[in-house]
């Protein structure tokens, strides 16, 4: 009994550790509240809204793909839907070709196309010695030239059996996915989303708190110094930015099987533009911060598309600007400072705190 | 697009469509670029709304072209106004961003965003397009822009413009000097603030012109910025840093490539060729053609003999060592 007890509790303190903010009891109360609020969404909205919702949930793995790239290994990249676009068109290939059966293979397939594009990718830039700005620029030219590539498949010609790829007007007819006779829609596939979202936060948590996690953070803060150390930061920037693209790639199998429907404009330069507004609104170094932030940006756009504003792209844009000049950490820092003060402050206040409590509150 | 088909190049038309084509992906790779690195390699910034800024060329260009200003004229309204509403953005935004370039980018793409979208709404998906001057010129079974011909003639005065500004002028000189090391500049009396306010406004007008001269051959819709942005990217990072050296060597090895594929197979293959050679360029030379002139420079001043120095260079590219690394 004790030991499974001690088990866990290393468990949870893996997830713990200076790389992610919110680490202290009263960011894990925030934290399952806020997971009970998402597990409980569907209950009171119904299962249509959840199946829209669902949306933004998977977008949270695109979010997660640059933050870990950028926040974490100081590597900006321009280019994760790419990624994201070349696995839903993968999943879409192979599922209009073997039927809904073939969704969990399509699945697989779809992840590891987008992982093998951005290690091809990641292995001419970063053994080839490119850095910093460079990074950006090829990554987005290889976004544009997708983009050019995708628009002109229109044509009979442009067909993977019997999948066309179809130009602007996109792949239509994409199966949901369907496990052992469930197809996911609606509710249901929101929950498979939320899960699988979950279960990826905890381990990026856990991730950026390990050893390599440190090791990425010492790439990102100095290149040259990490390499006297005698690390070897090609291979580093390479595995996460290659880990990175399967993030992407999985949130673009998701979003394929969510629409039933993929075209060209996940290449386009207004939605490569989402991931960096999420990612810097949120924060950069923290993952909960991107995730959030994915759910807000994108609820926000929503709501601006549903009155019809053409005014959308202007207003995001203008906050993207706001927050790079100035808040360039994103709104987590500040949060959590205030967070922190807040419960200085009550401590303060309630006289002499428990060891305990000041304890999880300095490890934040 | 019938990739099988073997390419003739027998009869002599071909060959001048081949050399037609070539000028013009040569002047569009240069004048994309130029104003792109006039500003990077200056302040070491990404200028992400650089298709935006050629943008304000256009439509000014256009705007001005339309209402009945010469085509000459409305071109210098052009350059002039991109000029102006690049050191506006300067001083109003990006004179924050010179240490952090990375944030830089993220800046200015976020302008370039409000900017596409803020000219769809104020003047639409479209506005009327001045006509393009000159006619084309036909030989056998083709035609030929005269137009389009006529640019490249335009993109090797501008880049030997480029030159004689940063080298015959004071303030290429003092620009110069700024590049090199900006604090010991400051020493020696150069006001640095100012320089990087007017290379700003020089890369800004350069991009303005390509707008400018680019606009009657385009449909004038806010995306027109977008048509440029593949090639300047492309032609900075196999060019480098050096304006005049980098991007002219760029312009003829991406000119070639371009104009071939899009000869033998379509304008989408020079497409993707361009990117090819634009991500094997950065594998054998990650500091573009720039970097590699440098070591070569930087041997020599070493006390290599020219042969020697040329040698090892051209090693490491052919296997891929990265030379400034």
């Amino acid at each position: 009994m004790t030991e499974a007890v001690e088990k866990l509790r290393s468990a949870f303190s893996a997830l713990n550790g200076p790389n992610t903010y919110g680490n202290g009891r009263a960011f894990w109360t925030a934290f399952a509240v806020g997971l009970v609020a998402v597990f409980a969404y569907p209950m009171f909205v119904g299962s249509y809204s959840a199946g829209q919702a669902t949306l933004y949930l998977l977008y949270g793995f695109l979010g997660l793909s640059l933050c870990f790239i950028w926040g974490y290994c100081g590597v900006l990249s321009f280019g994760q839907v790419a990624f994201f676009g070349v696995a839903g068109y993968a999943f879409g290939v192979v599922t209009l070709n073997f039927g809904a059966e073939a969704t969990v293979p399509a699945a697989l397939a779809g992840v590891v196309i987008a992982t093998v594009v951005a290690a091809a990718l990641g292995y001419f830039m970063f053994y080839g010695g490119v850095r910093d700005v460079y990074v950006a620029i090829v990554t987005l030219a290889f976004t544009l030239v997708m983009y050019t590539f995708m628009a002109q498949t229109a044509g009979r010609e442009w067909a993977i059996g019997d999948a066309r790829l179809g130009g602007f007007n996109g792949m239509p007819g994409i199966p949901n996915i369907t496990l052992g006779g469930t197809s996911f829609s609606g509710a249901t596939f929101y929950y498979l989303v939320a899960v699988l979202l979950l279960v990826t936060y905890l381990g990026l948590r856990v991730l950026v708190n390990s050893r390599y996690g440190r090791v990425m953070v010492a790439v990102r803060e100095d290149e040259d110094r990490a390499e006297m150390l005698g690390y070897n930061v090609k291979l580093v920037k390479f595995v996460v930015f290659t880990f990175g693209g399967t993030l992407a790639g999985f949130s673009g199998v998701l979003y394929a099987s969510w629409g039933n429907f993929i075209d060209p404009s996940v290449f386009a330069l207004s939605f490569a533009a989402l991931p960096i507004v999420w990612v810097s609104v949120g924060g950069r170094e923290s993952l909960i911060g991107a995730v959030a932030a994915t759910f807000g940006v994108q609820r926000l756009d929503q709501e601006l598309a549903a009155t019809g504003s053409e005014w959308a792209l202007v207003i995001i844009g203008a906050l993207l600007l706001f927050v790079i000049m100035f808040m360039p950490k994103g709104a987590v820092p500040y949060l959590d400072r205030y967070a922190k003060a807040g419960l200085g402050w009550l401590r303060e206040k309630r006289g002499a705190g428990s060891d305990r409590e000041v304890k999880a509150v300095d490890s934040d | 697009m019938d990739m099988t088909e073997v390419p003739a190049f027998v009869d002599i038309f071909s060959l001048v469509n081949l050399l037609l084509q070539f000028l013009d992906s040569f002047a569009f790779l240069v004048l994309a670029a130029v104003g792109l690195v006039v500003i990077f390699g200056m302040m070491g910034i990404i200028n992400l709304a650089h298709g935006e800024f050629i943008l304000v060329g256009a439509y000014s260009t256009t705007l001005a072209a339309v209402a009945g200003a010469p085509f000459v004229v409305a071109v210098v309204i052009g350059t002039l106004t991109t000029a102006v509403f690049g050191i506006l953005l300067e001083r109003s935004i990006l004179k924050r961003f010179y240490d952090r370039p990375l944030d830089s980018m993220v800046a200015t793409w976020a302008i370039s965003l409000m900017m596409i979208q803020g000219t769809r709404i104020y003047f639409g998906n479209s506005i009327t397009q001045a006509s393009t001057p000159f006619g084309s010129i036909n030989y056998g079974p083709y035609s030929y822009s005269a137009y389009r011909v006529a640019l490249a003639g335009v993109s090797v005065a501008v880049l030997i413009g480029i030159y004689l500004v940063f080298t015959r002028t004071e303030f290429g000189l003092k620009a110069r000097a700024t590049i090199q090391d900006a604090d010991t500049a400051r020493a020696m009396g150069v006001n640095t603030e100012r320089i990087y306010i007017l290379t700003f406004g020089f890369g800004s007008a350069l991009a303005g012109l390509t707008g400018a001269l680019y606009a009657p051959t385009l449909s004038m819709s806010p995306e027109v910025g977008q048509n440029f942005l593949v090639e300047a990217f492309v032609a900075v990072v196999v060019g480098g840093s050096s304006v005049v050296m980098g991007t002219s060597l760029a312009g003829i090895l991406l000119g070639a490539i371009n104009a071939f594929f899009s000869n033998v197979y379509s304008t989408f293959w020079g497409r993707i060729a361009l990117l090819a050679a634009a991500i094997l360029a950065i594998r054998l030379m990650p500091y573009g053609i720039t970097g590699v002139i440098e070591n070569i420079r930087d041997r020599r001043r070493a006390g290599m003999s020219l042969r020697e120095s040329l040698k090892i260079p051209a090693v490491t590219v052919l296997l891929g060592g990265g030379s400034n690394d």
